[in-house]
């Protein structure tokens, strides 16, 4: 992104994506609600709910999952007209062109996610909602990116006001790790959409190990030995395999955010926004470990195991942001900006 | 003396030769077996995980009124002495004789919130009817694993009509689910011909009229997997028992 004139913000503009970021948060919630409740089936036709009228189904037959699922979609069309709403906002009010064209591909990408969570009903295709769970998590990200442009924050940035470029390396390290949580959540929608429950039931250790006996055997013993109360598919061992690098991956994440934060705390110093974000982040995956042990403590129940999928969007979210700032703040500066707004001649950063 | 001549006359001959003959030739040839039934036990050894409570069936507004303590799961109906109900028995590598057509349908009732039976058989091409005689809203969602069996998923409103399935590939423990009530689950498993059994409480099983001849007994339990055993049908009952083990 080039620097450009001082952007003039729009409060209400930034409001109402505001709004609508807040409600593709607890469009995630729901979702992952009906995900945990195993519930995804429980309304066989779409975009009808058993025959009627989505927004005419009668409330008596919003029961058991079909409350989540019902629910869920009636959210999704709120979500759906509210970034209608925000797309022709963009279009009509912002001058810069690529936002105009961010705010259609958010369009774009509410409308394919309808289609994917109506074809996965339809076609009975659990792996459709694996894709539609983790397009959820980059649409949300997508709306908290538009409310930071949208931001007098971000217009603040464009005028760089902000003094400290940050450093390439620690760019870098933030960029990887943001990616390997997104791939951390692929591997956790993966998980969860094999609807076979906890394929490890104990943790830290599993199955009693450091790390589990996978054998014909052993898999048969385990599933002889599981009391799934909701019929789960028996377990097998390319699902533990993926459990066990779920953790592996968690226990990655954990030590490289740790290691962005103190890295910036010595380059960029305490005040630093980036720095306080960080700090932020690294509170998130410390929740989301912790959640992660408590889904496998308390059998995976539903509100826990939605929380931790909370969590996770937020990680994925708050990286992107951070990404997206430090990027923006390690652009060349142009001659007018090196003086400043007001004249001012900037503090430069060293290191590059 | 006139009788006992009149009895021996030569027309009296030439009518009893035929069926003479017959009388003679059956004497002279070996018995033909007949059908028989296979029987035995199924025991179990060892102890089964217990069972768990069913708590969502409490916390659903409209299942939680149908009873006034949480049902069970029943992964395993084991008797005092080990006797193992809900074992599929059947002849393995029997195809091609499903009677299902023209056999009685198989009725799989959802009541309680649970499906009733819990562990079914028919054959292929057998109509299996799903009623719901709850007073809420069920999914009826077939789960089969085998192609040629087709997913399907149906809402069934209280007092809604029946649904009818008939699946065309033999499958063991194809799963029928609600995701109305998650906990709601049957195991229909579709066989290639009429020669099957479920066991019962007593863990006892009968394969009726089956074809004299060897066969390799199949006995499948949803959780414990399957074993075989080796039979020869030759004169009358044969027997076979399995015994089942969790570790």
């Amino acid at each position: 992104m080039n620097a450009e004139a001082p952007i003039k913000t729009n409060p209400w503009l930034c409001g109402f994506a505001g709004l609508t970021a807040f409600a593709t948060f607890l469009l995630l919630g729901l979702g992952g609600l009906v995900t945990s409740h195993e519930a995804g089936m429980s309304v066989p036709d779409w975009p009808t709910s058993y025959g009627y009228n989505m927004f005419a189904l009668p409330i008596k037959l919003w029961s058991g999952g079909a409350f989540f699922e019902h629910t869920h979609r009636l959210l999704a069309s709120a979500v759906g007209l509210m970034t209608t709403v925000l797309t022709v906002w963009l279009w009509l009010k912002d001058p810069r062109s690529w936002m105009r064209w961010l705010g259609v591909a958010a369009f774009l990408g509410v409308v394919a996610q309808g289609v994917l969570g109506g074809l996965r009903v339809t076609m009975h295709m659990d792996s459709l909602g694996i894709y539609h769970g983790t397009i959820a998590q980059l649409f949300f990200a997508l709306t908290c990116a538009l409310v930071l442009f949208t931001s007098r924050f971000w217009a603040g940035l464009v005028a760089n006001r902000q003094i400290r470029r940050v450093p390439s390396g620690l760019r870098t390290l933030v960029l990887v790790t943001t990616l390997l949580i997104l791939g951390q959540l692929i591997l956790g929608a993966t998980m969860r959409h094999q609807h076979a429950g906890l394929a490890i039931p104990d943790f830290p250790l599993a199955y009693g190990s450091w790390w589990p006996d996978t054998s014909p055997d052993a898999v048969a013993g385990y599933n002889a030995r599981r009391a799934e109360i909701n019929g789960e598919n028996p377990i097998t061992a390319f699902q533990i395999g993926l459990q066990m690098a779920h953790r592996g991956m968690a226990l990655a994440i954990f030590i490289l955010v740790a290691a962005c934060a103190w890295q910036m705390w010595r380059r960029l110093g305490g005040r630093d926004s980036l720095t306080k974000l960080a700090g932020g982040w690294l509170a998130l995956i410390l929740a989301q470990v912790a959640l992660g042990a408590a889904t496998i403590w308390y059998n995976k129940a539903a509100d826990v195991a939605t929380a931790h999928v909370l969590v996770g969007a937020l990680a994925l979210t708050l990286g992107a942001l951070w990404c997206i700032i430090a990027f923006r703040r390690s652009e060349p500066l142009t001659e007018t900006q090196s003086l400043g707004a007001f004249g001012v001649q900037p503090v430069m950063a060293a290191n590059k | 003396m006139i009788k006992s001549t009149r009895f021996l006359n030569i027309e009296t001959m030439k009518d009893m030769k035929l069926p003479a003959a017959l009388l003679l030739a059956m004497l002279a040839l070996p018995p033909v077996a007949k059908s028989a039934d296979i029987v035995g036990v199924i025991t179990l050894k060892g102890t089964p995980p217990a069972e768990k409570e069913i708590t969502p069936i409490k916390e659903d507004a409209n299942c939680g009124a149908l009873y006034k303590a949480a049902p069970t799961t029943h992964f395993y109906v084991v008797g005092s002495k080990g006797e193992l109900a809900d074992v599929v028995v059947s002849l393995k590598g029997v195809t091609g004789k499903s009677t299902g057509a023209s056999a009685p349908p198989v009725v799989l009732d959802q009541k309680g919130c649970l499906y009733a039976p819990q562990i079914l058989a028919i054959q292929t091409g057998q109509k299996l009817i799903v009623k719901n005689s709850d007073p809420c809203v069920h999914n009826v969602h077939a789960t089969p694993t085998v192609p040629g069996n087709p997913e399907s998923n149906q809402v069934q409103m209280a007092g809604g009509a029946d649904l009818d399935y008939q699946f065309a590939q033999p499958e063991m423990f194809l799963r029928f689910k609600c995701d109305v009530h998650p906990w709601m689950f049957a195991w229909v498993s579709v066989i290639d011909s009429p020669y099957y059994c479920i066991s019962g409480p007593d863990g006892k099983f009968v394969i009726k009229n089956v074809p004299p001849g060897k066969y390799t007994v199949a006995a499948a339990h949803r959780k414990l997997g399957p074993q075989t055993q080796d039979v020869e049908v030759k004169d009358g009952e044969a027997t076979v028992n399995f015994t089942f083990e969790v570790k």
